[in-house]
């Protein structure tokens, strides 16, 4: 099962209707529904229900929840915003964005991977098996694999290992080999690490503490994958400085790649515009909104 | 009337009779909504502002929250006129719910061009956004003065025979008097009100919490300040009040309209519940079931004020 770019079926929909449908007069009178298909929702907010919510190092914690068939539909590089439930003494009043970790359409399943920074991450953590949780999603452009691909190359740091945790499998499912080049600060705080190895990826793993993490070492890792042909494409979330190195690359050798960008967000659905980030089109700057228009975008667009 | 048929949910503002009194409050809502709601639910759909000029927004970060509510300060990135019909406008065309759309300019001449300009078939009212505080200088707004405000709406009337609403802001002394001078100038309705001027601090960095250094207020934290204007404006002029404040729940919008709202906006809410309007009109039509109330619209004003009894003295009367 391929990735793919979520569909926008409705927009579509409304231009089919635009072009049946009489001009309204200026001071229209609203009157009958319309009497087309039913309509149905395809972004919903449901309650899921926590199975686990434990720890995988000092830093991760791991959140699996039951949920309905089309949540766990989600796609990788996808994310679902999240309505954490209130710590003592705080007020998360926003929804929280968070990555697709995990995705089980037979068991009706999502998971994710977070770490405790804040008062909604705080809320998370007091969550127990059998909780409720309101989840919204799965929200944005994901990552895409061309079925023509035989190798990629997924570079990641800190949480960005956890959005590109999902790849490994529909990767496997794509028929595509993955070479993973993992950093962390410290060799225990790597996650993901044996997830793409059960599928079959090789994992390389440089951290801030081996003094292996720097861009001239991340460089000479992906010019060997390159050199090798272990390398259609990039795939990369978490670290500027990595994607500069992979952007730079990627024209150096003809090769496409693609960037999952972070931004604080609050509507998750392309309404607010608090989630802009600049991006490099057509030698121009454009703005977009990474929860609408991305969180997954090509990298040769994506700024620092 | 509503979907059982046994509640009449219409509301009449101005010259437009919507078929339920909800709807989104400007810049809280985009096409992207389609995916969440059947859009032909809706009161009328209310754009984010257009502006004449391209407009990139604000600096990041552009939202901070705070409990009960969140301030933004995104300043109304617009794409320009042309950008809004070819592109924007044809998504709404579908279907079969006013098109509301905000517009703003920096003078009063320039809210009347652009008035004039989208006064085409499609757009169903006007919208004056003369009250964000994020894009003029320490907030200040055209909304804020009497004077100012009756200048540009009586600009605004001469330029366009749409219904015109004009959206006031709650960041001044006399809300009222503002509401009066709107409605003097030929305004269709009022909408009351935007986001309160407001402030964070990050207290690791020392530095405002908004790149613009301030925002605007939004959320269920400045409910009960934008109701008591909505019931002082409501008193002060005679054409319709659009609430439009920290409006999350039906119960919220029966408050408003109790207060003398004839419709409501629903902003902040949506962040949170994404289908948070056609919630809050369905709790409408329940409400109006449970209570026997045939009309919603008979809710408009009916806060109940009891005058105190004058006290009986007669019985100090030593005559009597």
């Amino acid at each position: 099962m391929a990735p793919s770019s979520p569909e926008r079926g409705g927009i579509v929909m409304s231009i089919q209707h635009n072009q049946s449908q009489a001009a309204r007069s200026g001071a229209a009178i609203a009157g009958a529904v319309c009497s087309s298909a039913p309509w149905k929702a395809s972004i919903v907010a449901e309650f899921a229900e926590v199975v686990g919510n434990e720890a995988v190092n000092a830093e991760y914690r791991h959140l699996v929840v039951n949920c309905s068939e089309e949540a766990a539909a989600a796609q990788p590089g996808q994310f679902f915003q999240l309505l954490c439930p209130q710590p003592a003494g705080e007020q998360p009043f926003l929804r929280r964005p968070m990555s697709l970790y995990g995705a089980d359409p037979e068991k009706r399943q999502v998971e994710f991977l977070y770490k405790v920074t804040g008062a909604g991450t705080r809320g998370l953590d007091m969550l127990k098996p059998g909780d409720r949780l309101d989840i919204m999603g799965p929200l944005g452009v994901g990552f895409t694999l061309d079925p023509a691909w035989s190798h990629i190359v997924a570079v990641g740091r800190g949480a960005g290992l956890a959005t590109l945790a999902p790849l490994a499998k529909a990767a496997k499912a794509n028929g595509t080999q993955v070479t993973a080049i993992f950093s962390a600060r410290r060799p225990e705080l790597l996650v993901s690490v044996e997830l793409f190895q059960r599928q079959g990826a090789d994992v390389i793993a440089v951290t801030d503490a081996e003094a292996t993490s720097g861009p001239a070492n991340v460089e000479r890792i992906l010019r060997r994958q390159v050199a090798e042909g272990r390398c259609d494409a990039f795939f990369t979330c978490g670290s500027s400085r990595l994607m500069r190195v992979q952007q730079r690359l990627a024209r150096e050798f003809g090769l496409p790649g693609q960037v999952a960008m972070e931004q604080q967000m609050a509507c998750g659905i392309g309404l607010c515009y608090c989630c802009v980030r600049d991006f490099h089109v057509n030698g121009e700057i454009v703005n977009r909104r990474v929860c609408w228009d991305g969180p997954v975008f090509d990298l040769m667009e994506a700024l620092p | 009337m509503s979907a059982t048929g046994k509640v009449d949910l219409s509301v009449r503002i101005g010259g437009l009779t919507l078929r339920n009194p909800v709807m989104p409050a400007s810049g809280t809502f985009a096409e992207g909504l389609e995916k969440v709601m059947d859009f032909n639910r809706l009161g009328a759909f209310v754009t984010k502002t257009i502006t004449r000029e391209l407009r990139a927004g604000n600096p990041l970060p552009r939202v901070v929250e705070r409990p009960g509510g969140l301030i933004n300060a995104i300043g109304i990135p617009s794409k320009g006129v042309p950008y809004f019909i070819e592109t924007t406008m044809p998504h709404y065309a579908a279907y079969d719910t006013p098109l509301v759309v905000s517009i703003s300019a920096p003078t009063a001449e320039g809210f009347a061009s652009l008035a004039a300009e989208l006064s085409i078939p499609g757009i169903a009212a006007i919208e004056a956004n003369i009250s964000c505080p994020n894009i003029e200088e320490d907030g200040k707004a055209f909304a804020m003065r009497a004077e100012s405000t009756e200048k540009v709406t009586r600009e605004l009337r001469k330029a366009t025979a749409l219904p015109l609403w004009v959206k006031l802001t709650p960041n001044t002394g006399d809300v009222p008097e503002v509401a009066r001078a709107a409605e003097a100038a030929g305004a269709d309705a009022v909408v009351v009100a935007n986001t309160i001027l407001s402030m964070a601090i990050d207290l690791k960095s020392f530095k405002p919490c908004l790149g613009n250094i301030m925002g605007g207020l939004s959320g269920p934290a400045i409910k009960p300040i934008v109701l008591r204007q909505v019931f002082q404006c409501a008193k002060a002029v005679k054409i319709p009040v659009i609430g439009c404040g920290g409006i999350s729940t039906a119960e919220d919008a029966i408050e408003y309209m109790l207060a003398g709202a004839s419709a409501v906006q629903v902003g902040t809410a949506t962040f949170l519940q994404p289908a948070a309007m056609t919630t809050i009109i369905d709790g409408l039509e329940a409400f109006c079931l449970r209570r026997e109330i045939p009309c919603v619209a008979d809710l408009i004003h009916g806060v109940v004020i009891e005058e105190a009894d004058e006290p009986d003295l007669a019985w100090l009367d030593p005559v009597s």
